[in-house]
Order: C-alpha cells, then sequence, then structure tokens
C-alpha cells in the first residue's frame, strides 16, 4: 500500500453488547489532508477515534497507519506509533498541574536506570509547556494550577496544548472548540492552520459549520454508526452537508448500506 | 525562575498568594490539641499544676517532657509504617483493609525463621522449627518476611486491578485470610524467643528509626517519581491515565504490593519489639493505619493528599491517646473521642473539596 496513505480503516466496527455505534467504517486520508468527520450526537464519531486510538478493542475490521497495518494494544502504543488525540473527555487528570498533565505517561526523567523510581525532570517539563504554550498561544492564567481549578475552556485548551506540543503523524481532535469562547475558537483554529502549513494531517470532529467549512479538505459524514457520505469542500456546502447527516441525502457508494 | 503566568483578558495570577497547603492545617490542629491537654494539666484541680509535654522536674537540662514525647512517637511508629502505604492505596482511590491481619501473619512466619536454638542454655521452649531453622542470619527472617508481604499484595492487586473486585471487598476477603494464615501457622501456639540480630530490629527507638527513615523516601518517591505522579493520576481520574498512556493495572498492582511490604515490615519490626509473635497482633492496626492517612488529609477519593499529611496524621492520633492517658481519661473515652475525631476529619475534608469545586 502506498505510504502516501496517513490512515485507511477497512470494515471498522465496533458493537457495544446489542449497540452498533460503529459499523462497516472504509475510511482513507493522504499525506497532508486535514479532514472533518461530522454527523449527529451518537452517531459513533468518538467511537471511530476510540478505535484508531486504541483506547478500545474492535470488533471487527482493519486499520493501517502509513501503510503498516496496525492493532494497538492501549492509548500509549498509538501515542508512541504518532497519533495525539484531543479526546472529547479531554482526559486530564485534575489534581495535577498543566506541565504534569502535558506530559502525563510520557514525562521528562533522569536517574532512568530506576525503572518506576525514575525522577522527574520537573524543569524541563516546566520550560517545555511554557514554550508549547507559547507556540500555540494558548493562555493559560498559572501553569502550576491543577486543573480541577480551571475553566472548562482552560481545560479544553490544556489538552489541545498537549497534542499540539508534540509532533505527531496524525492529529485527531474530538471538539476541540465545543467549551470555548470566541477567542479561544480562534486559536484552536490557528493552531489547526498552523498544522496545515506544516503538512501534519488532523482529524477533526466537529459540529460547527463555519469552522468545519474554514479549516479543512474534505468532509466525512456519520449517521447511525455508517459513514454516509465523502465530500470535497469545493464539491458542497452547509445545506448539502445538513441533509447528509440528517439522512434526507445518502452518498450513492454507500446507498447499499441505507436504513 | 521562568515566567509561568500568562496573564490573559483580566485574569492575572498573583504570585504572592501562594495556596495554603493542607498540612498546615493538620499541624495547626496538633498545635491545638496540645494546648488544649496543656490548658487542661494547667488548671484542671484534680492535675496538680503538670505539663504535657514540657519538662516541669529538671527544667535545667531540657525544655520538653522527653519521655512522653518518646511514648507518643513509639505507639503510633509501627502502625505509622502501615499508614505509608496505605495512604499510596487511598490516592489511587483505593483502600486496603488487610494490613493488620498481615502484620500478625508475617510477624509469625517471619518469627519462626529468627528463633534462637538454645535460651539461657536451654533448648527453645517455643521452638517451632528443628534446628536448621535456628541461628539464621536476620537477613534470612526479613526477606522471607517481605516476600510473603509482597505476595499478598500481588494477590489484593490483581483482584482489584484485573479482576475489578472492589478494594475493599478483596482486601477485606484477605484480611481474613490473613488473620486465618496467622492461626494456621503454629497451630495458635506463640513463637518467640528470636536471635539477638532479629530482636535489635524494633529495639528501643528504632521503630522511630524506621518510621521516619521510610516516611522521608516515600515522601520523596511520591513527590519527585515518575511512580508517584502516575499514582496521583490514577487517583485523579483513572479513565485519562489510561488514555495518557499509563499502565493502570499494572501501577495499582505494584502500589497494593508496595502497601503490603510496608505491612510486612511493620509486622517483623512489631515482633522483634515484643521478643515474640502471635496470631491475634495487630488488631484495629489496619483501621488505625486508615484514620492516620484521613486525618492528615488523605481524600478518600483519591489524587490528593501527601505522606507528610500521613505523618502528621499519626502524631495527632499519637498525642490524642497519649492526652488522654494523661489528663486520666478512660481508655473507652479514647475510642470515642478517636472516632469522633476521624468523623470530623472526613467532614472537613469534604468540605474542603465542596469548596474547591
Ligand atoms: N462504552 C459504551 N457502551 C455502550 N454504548 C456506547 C458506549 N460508548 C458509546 N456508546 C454508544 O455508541 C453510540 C455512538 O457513540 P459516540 O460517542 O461514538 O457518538 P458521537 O458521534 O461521538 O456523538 P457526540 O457528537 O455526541 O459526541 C451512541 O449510541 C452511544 O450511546
Ligand atoms: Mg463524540
Amino acid at each position: 500500500m502506498s505510504e502516501d496513505i496517513v490512515l485507511k480503516t477497512e470494515d471498522l466496527t465496533k458493537h457495544y453488547g446489542g449497540v452498533h455505534a460503529l459499523e462497516g467504517a472504509d475510511f482513507e486520508m493522504r499525506k497532508g489532508e486535514h479532514v472533518a468527520i461530522m454527523g449527529d450526537n451518537g452517531a459513533g464519531k468518538s467511537t471511530f477515534v476510540r478505535q484508531i486510538t486504541g483506547v478500545e478493542q474492535r470488533t471487527r475490521g482493519k486499520v493501517w497507519l502509513y501503510g503498516d497495518e496496525v492493532q494497538f494494544d492501549g492509548p500509549l502504543d498509538a501515542r508512541e506509533a504518532g497519533i495525539e488525540t484531543v479526546f472529547q473527555t479531554l482526559a486530564l487528570a485534575d489534581d495535577l498541574d498543566v506541565p504534569d498533565n502535558l506530559f502525563l505517561g510520557r514525562e521528562k526523567t533522569y536517574a532512568d536506570w530506576l525503572g518506576p523510581f525514575r525522577l522527574l525532570d520537573y524543569k524541563a517539563m516546566r520550560q517545555a509547556t511554557i514554550d508549547g504554550l507559547n507556540r500555540t498561544a494558548v493562555k493559560i492564567p498559572n501553569i502550576r494550577n491543577t486543573i480541577r481549578n480551571m475553566s472548562g475552556g482552560q481545560r479544553q485548551c490544556v489538552a489541545i496544548a498537549r497534542t499540539a506540543t508534540f509532533h505527531s503523524k496524525l492529529t485527531i481532535m474530538d471538539e476541540p472548540t465545543a467549551a470555548l469562547g470566541v477567542q479561544e475558537t480562534a486559536q484552536v483554529e490557528n493552531i489547526i492552520r498552523t498544522l496545515k502549513d506544516e503538512g501534519e494531517p488532523l482529524i477533526l470532529i466537529s459540529h460547527n459549520m463555519r469552522q468545519v467549512l474554514d479549516l479543512v479538505d474534505r468532509i466525512v459524514v456519520f449517521r447511525r454508526g455508517r459513514i454516509v457520505a465523502n465530500l470535497k469542500k469545493e464539491e458542497t456546502d452547509g445545506q448539502d452537508i445538513v441533509a447528509y447527516i440528517t439522512g434526507a441525502k445518502t452518498g450513492e457508494e454507500y446507498m447499499e448500506h441505507a436504513l | 525562575m521562568a515566567d509561568t503566568s500568562h496573564g490573559t483578558g483580566g485574569l492575572t495570577f498573583d504570585k504572592s498568594k501562594r495556596s495554603w497547603p493542607n498540612e498546615l492545617n493538620i499541624l495547626l490542629a496538633l498545635i491545638i490539641i496540645i494546648v488544649i491537654f496543656e490548658a487542661i494539666g494547667q488548671f484542671a484541680p484534680y492535675m496538680r499544676d503538670q505539663s504535657f509535654l514540657f519538662d516541669t522536674k529538671d527544667r535545667f537540662d531540657s525544655i520538653f517532657n522527653e519521655a512522653r514525647l518518646q511514648i507518643i512517637v513509639l505507639q503510633v511508629a509501627i502502625i505509622g509504617i502501615i499508614a505509608l502505604g496505605v495512604t499510596q492505596v487511598i490516592i489511587t482511590a483505593g483502600i486496603d483493609l488487610s494490613s493488620g491481619p498481615l502484620v500478625a501473619a508475617t510477624a509469625m512466619i517471619a518469627m519462626s525463621f529468627a528463633q534462637t536454638e538454645l535460651v539461657n542454655g536451654q533448648p527453645n521452649p517455643k521452638a517451632l522449627f528443628g534446628t536448621w531453622a535456628m541461628d539464621l542470619p536476620v537477613i534470612v527472617p526479613v526477606v522471607i518476611g517481605l516476600t510473603f508481604g509482597a505476595m499478598i499484595g500481588a494477590i489484593n492487586g490483581t483482584f482489584v486491578a484485573y479482576l475489578r473486585i472492589p478494594p475493599f471487598i478483596a482486601t477485606l476477603g484477605m484480611f481474613l485470610i490473613c488473620r486465618g494464615i496467622a492461626l494456621w501457622w503454629s497451630g495458635g501456639n506463640p513463637v518467640s524467643f528470636p536471635t539477638d540480630s532479629y530482636a535489635f530490629l524494633g529495639s528501643g527507638m528504632m521503630p522511630v528509626v524506621w518510621f521516619v527513615a521510610l516516611a522521608i523516601v516515600f515522601q520523596l518517591i511520591m513527590s519527585f517519581t515518575v511512580y508517584g505522579k502516575h499514582t496521583y493520576a490514577i487517583g485523579s481520574n483513572e479513565e485519562a491515565a489510561r488514555m495518557s498512556g499509563i499502565n493502570v493495572r499494572r501501577h495499582k498492582v505494584m502500589v497494593y504490593m508496595i502497601a503490603s511490604i510496608l505491612a510486612a515490615f511493620a509486622g517483623i519490626v512489631l515482633s522483634s519489639k515484643a521478643s515474640t509473635a502471635q496470631a491475634g497482633m495487630g488488631e484495629f492496626y489496619e483501621l488505625f493505619a486508615i484514620a492516620m492517612a484521613v486525618i492528615g488529609g488523605i481524600s478518600l477519593t483519591g489524587g490528593r493528599g501527601s505522606i507528610i499529611g500521613t505523618v502528621l496524621g499519626a502524631m495527632v492520633l499519637g498525642v490524642i491517646r497519649s492526652g488522654f492517658t494523661y489528663i486520666k481519661l478512660d481508655g473507652s473515652y479514647q475510642l470515642m473521642a478517636m472516632g469522633a475525631i476521624i468523623i470530623a476529619a472526613v467532614i472537613l475534608d469534604q468540605y474542603r473539596q465542596r469548596n474547591r469545586a
């Protein structure tokens, strides 16, 4: 398979008991491409992300990353393979501060021969956090504050800074601007544009039509666990997308599964 | 110092206003309690001008009443060693009820490899095994005891982390199992007369030395190592910890193992101090250890608290126990008062949490 294809899934499926949250998803994206996933609540968008990132084990189907078939045992594997994710649940530890959260699970350390008791390099992590926040222009009043004491938007900024601070082969953001104010949303959109300029591929899950049409190259629509449309930005508009989301329309190539 | 303030639209951070560490509250409580006992000693008619912690007789060579201070720290040291481990378990939002009986079981097992062959020229009357197990180097019973503890901890951790048994139930089961092991080991008979080197481990102020040394080590571990960071992360948000790539299950097993190894060590020190091991040892130790942690500000919902807090919690319990004896109050009142204090500590913790969120 071509190295040009960043991510490909074939028949990717996840059932929770009787709930068919994701059914036969065939998905493909190329180098440098920014793809949006849209769909109503419960359409299976986050489920799709969880199968790719090893958070859950899929019911069936195959996933390739840069041409290699992958089967991640856990989120750490996915991250080591170069997938950075902002989960919808944010996945932050409330009692830890910003640098701790940015580096959770991949701490900068020294005296590594101590194994699990290796020492944390707080200074380096704090510096890298400040650099990362400066580069992404994310504003946090005080990085030594615990996450618990932050507003919803600030927490979201921390989660986004966590992915944007590390270079990755594929970035996934699940509703990154859901709780953000106007300014913060603009910041996140700028981060996404920076990734685009740097040629880093991105999957963006969002309910915000303007944002999606502004930022991405292609839009994939999920409905009731299935992919129902794959639209180039130039060949579609807001109304068209809404028609797919609500089920008024279904893409021709997906007709056979239509309910 | 690097710039840690990122001022943003009207939100600026006042660096001079550092948050008040919870440990200071406990220290304050400790001082208030001491002052209360001091006051009762001074003014209560039946006390005749005694002092609780200060020296009243030989004022020239010392300020404090060392004898009472020694008793206080000695009383809490062994349970305090257990509390250091239980603190870590509670920080992961777990609980360990098995530590008291584990103390007894480990005391029995370790002591039976620490016996001396001849007592006053006569064969050891409490000998459990043949002469092959007599007069072994002290390292043998210690390693056997700690290995036993590690095994129990590994089982606790496996049940909690891999089989998803609630920690309360898993360790309650282990509570009974360990007490059973302690009784079964020698058929209910005490095991006594250790070698001199084994007896040294818990002699004099040695329990306090162990407690302080281990407290320092684990405070440093919890603050400055990956192990500590991950322990807090798991208690804060287990799902987030997992999504961040922490091997949560393996880590939990490690935490329960460390807690049980510390409890086993407490059993070794206790049997050494008493020069005997009995199946009924360590009764209520698990509860007092949990109480020390809770009084020390360790949140039962996980994620918050420190080893220093637990050490202060241990001191609070010790001072209260000794203080009640000092003002000549009956043991029954001591239990009631300690119960009330534990409940008060939990209420305080919930209050703090509500104010924070
Ligand atoms: N762990 C789970 N167990 C059972 N059902 C689940 C689980 N996770 C998700 N589901 C179900 O799977 C379906 C898809 O959920 P998913 O979270 O993927 O939706 P989504 O498209 O991300 O929606 P939203 O826009 O609200 O985030 C829903 O019907 C949901 O109830
Ligand atoms: Mg979702």
